[in-house]
């Protein structure tokens, strides 16, 4: 199965590339934009057939090294 | 003393360190490739400055999980003094040994300048060499050390007195303006309550020789010293 993950800084943490593209935007004429935040995109293969063993094994992963829980927040989805 | 410096692939600061404790300060010194597992017969351990693993996904992120970390672990529980400078202060947020983690420096810029620290606990096994409340010009140089950590830990943290290094103005006042990253209550430098184990983004070992221009990180290497010989002692004392 392939994860796609997504991490994060977690809401309220100050995410200071997400300010400087939300300047650029707002000065670029789009009023309409607003709390970017900046992230992080991984791809995973993971080689587990069964989708409650690959989950596990993600959010493991995201939980000991992909996310710093403290700071950052985690998603994903799993394909086949 | 016997002084472990720790080399992760990346590391650029662990000469320097080696450099101050064997050729100014006259120690043992033992560079120690992370993919050791054994830290018999040292005093102390320094986990340098630099880019372990290139800073990929985070900072300290990859190099907290290096063989050598495991035995970094087992030191610092046994209450080995173990100082982690810039780099080496990440992979000891990231391997858990202090609380908090780093983020983006607010700027998002790389900064690497002097700047005034305030030592604001001066009776550390780090820091005994300072006066209390001693304002120390010292270099940083890095793009991740805005700290942050969530209010519970920094509340304890401040009434343990653990944040012993903070960002200030050369007159020794801890304003935003002396900020340099955007850490959290300006922090620059913090201890485990076990008193133990220190992190710093500051580089005292770029500032430890008078012919640089500048010795006044010199007084962190030299109160390690001065806490292993007063553990010597008492360990001493103990077996007799």
């Amino acid at each position: 199965m392939k994860a796609k993950i997504h991490v994060t800084l977690k809401q309220g943490i100050l995410d200071p590339q997400g300010k400087a593209i939300e300047h650029a935007l707002d000065s670029l004429g789009f009023k309409n934009a607003g709390n970017v935040r900046v992230g992080k995109y991984m791809e995973v293969d993971v080689n587990e057939a069964d989708k409650a063993k690959a989950d596990a094994a993600v959010k493991a992963m995201c939980e000991k090294l992909l996310a710093n829980t403290i700071v950052e927040e985690y998603r994903y989805e799993l394909m086949a | 003393m016997k002084i472990g410096v720790a080399v992760f692939p990346g590391s650029n600061c662990d000469h320097d360190c080696r450099h101050i404790f064997k050729d100014v300060l006259g120690q043992y010194v033992e560079m120690i490739w992370h993919k050791e597992t054994l830290l018999a017969g040292l005093d102390a351990i320094v986990l340098p400055g630099g880019f372990s693993y290139g800073d990929y996904l985070r900072t300290g992120a990859i190099a907290r999980f290096s063989p050598v970390m495991g035995a970094v672990k087992e030191f610092a529980k046994k209450g080995g003094l173990v100082l982690g400078i810039c780099n080496g202060f990440q992979i000891l947020l990231e391997a858990g040994l202090l609380p908090g983690a780093m983020l983006r420096n607010k700027s998002l810029h790389f900064i690497c300048k002097d700047v005034s620290v305030k030592v604001e606990n001066a009776a550390t096994s780090f820091t005994s060499a300072y006066e209390s409340g001693q304002v120390v010009k010292i270099p940083i140089a890095h793009a991740d050390g805005n700290y942050y950590t969530d209010p519970v830990t920094l509340a304890s943290m401040q009434a343990n007195a653990q944040i012993v290094l903070r960002y200030c103005t050369p007159d020794g006042k801890v304003t935003p303006e002396a900020n340099p990253n955007g850490s959290l209550d300006n922090i620059a430098g913090i201890i485990n309550a076990e008193g133990n184990v220190l992190g710093m983004m500051p580089h005292p070992e770029r500032c430890a020789e008078a012919v640089l221009g500048n010795d006044e990180g010199k007084l962190i290497f030299l109160s390690m010293l001065e806490a292993l010989r007063g553990n010597k002692k008492e360990l001493k004392m103990v077996g007799t």
